[in-house]
């Protein structure tokens, strides 16, 4: 509204208007399993400041929209990735953070105790390679992030999607909309 | 205290016997001692004020291969005041599968140090040390198959739902793209979003 009284009309999509607020508040869920970790802290630190993108780390997967997998995923720590996954609420995202949490990176052959990739145990949205990725990849891959969501809808929420696809792949009977619920 | 006067305390102390063998043309000589009588010779080590070795720098575990069918681990003594090193080996039986494990006395009573060493022998080299206080994995997690630095290691093909190995990678897993419906936009963006009766 200006100040000459005669006042103004926003009109926008509740599609636009929601996907803006989420993508300009994403905010990680605050836990780091290697070296990746210490590039993402810089990242959140003041030289690199991702508090301009609203990203701000939060201490709870309860509170938190993105997971950003920093570091070596060991079959040990697999189990919580996934738990703390799990414990995030819809919508959620995963950003996958250097070579390790790609694909295994340098223990993809002899390390028995690596999971080859962080998405044999979770969904995986953007991959941000590097070995650790400097804070300048991980801000790119949060700038892929926001296209990701910049493209969504209501209409069709991810999450009922993806549940439809899988019921689809394991050929079972794929629910209407009305009995998902 | 040099090596030859060392092992000649151990010979004087508890007989010729107790030693296999000794090496000295290496850079670091050691003694391979009889593995049940390990403890004592650790003990009067430890307790004597000739020898007085009070630190346990580092215990090693080393799988020698199915072909030669041994497994040795090997101690690094080391006396603070008196500036002395040793090194002592014991070698046992290797296992196969379906087999016990060689176990090897545990020396945690003498040297603390050696509890969480002899745990991580156990885990990924699969040395039992009898009378160890706490005998479990270390490092692999509690329910992990196998032992990995074995010479014959395998990788087991699952571990709680989760491929492990790394083979056809691209094809099993990684990203294939998303569907497009995913996030597609509406094919009609700014068409009547309102429900119509039939």
């Amino acid at each position: 509204m200006d100040k000459t009284g005669e006042g103004g009309v926003v009109i926008t999509k509740l599609d636009d208007l929601l996907n803006w607020a989420r993508l300009t508040s994403l905010f990680p869920m605050g836990f780091g399993l290697a070296c990746c970790a210490i590039e993402m802290m810089g990242a959140y630190a003041s030289g690199y400041d991702l508090d301009r993108f609203g990203i701000i780390p939060r201490a709870s997967p309860r509170q938190s929209d993105v997971m950003i997998v920093a570091g070596t995923v060991t079959f040990k720590m697999a189990d919580r990735v996934r738990r703390l996954y799990e414990q995030m609420p819809e919508p959620r995202y995963v950003i996958s953070m250097g070579s390790c949490s790609n694909c295994g990176g340098p223990y993809w052959e002899h390390g028995y105790h690596v999971v080859k990739g962080v998405d044999r145990v979770i969904p995986v949205d953007v991959y941000v390679p590097g070995c650790p990725p400097r804070p300048e990849a991980l801000i790119g891959g949060f700038l892929k992030l926001q296209e990701i969501i910049r493209k969504e809808t209501i209409r069709a929420p991810r999450a009922v999607q993806q549940i439809m696809a899988k019921r689809a792949q394991q050929g079972q009977p794929v629910a209407d909309a009305d009995s998902l619920s | 205290m040099n090596f030859e006067e060392i092992r000649d305390f151990i010979v004087d102390t508890f007989g010729a016997g107790v030693i296999l063998e000794t090496k000295t043309d290496n850079l670091q000589p050691y003694l391979v001692l009889q593995a049940e009588r390990l403890p004592e010779v650790c003990l009067q080590l430890h307790d004597n004020a000739l020898t007085y070795f009070d630190f346990l720098s580092c215990i090693t575990g080393i799988d020698n291969g199915p072909e030669a069918g041994t497994m040795e681990v090997a101690y690094n003594l080391y006396s603070i005041p008196y500036n002395h090193h040793l090194m002592l080996k014991v070698r046992v039986p290797r296992n196969t599968a379906g087999e016990p494990m060689p176990a090897v006395p545990t020396l945690s009573h003498i040297w603390r140090t050696a509890d969480w060493h002899e745990r991580e022998i156990f885990d990924l080299l699969g040395i039992y040390f009898t009378d160890h206080p706490d005998m479990r994995r270390i490092l692999c997690a509690a329910d992990w198959e196998g032992h990995p630095l074995r010479k014959d290691y395998k990788l087991q093909d699952y571990y709680h739902g989760i491929k492990v190995p790394y083979d056809q990678h691209n094809e099993n897993s990684g990203f294939r793209g998303e569907p497009v419906n995913l996030t597609a936009k509406p094919d009609n963006e700014f068409g009547d979003k309102r429900e119509k009766p039939e």
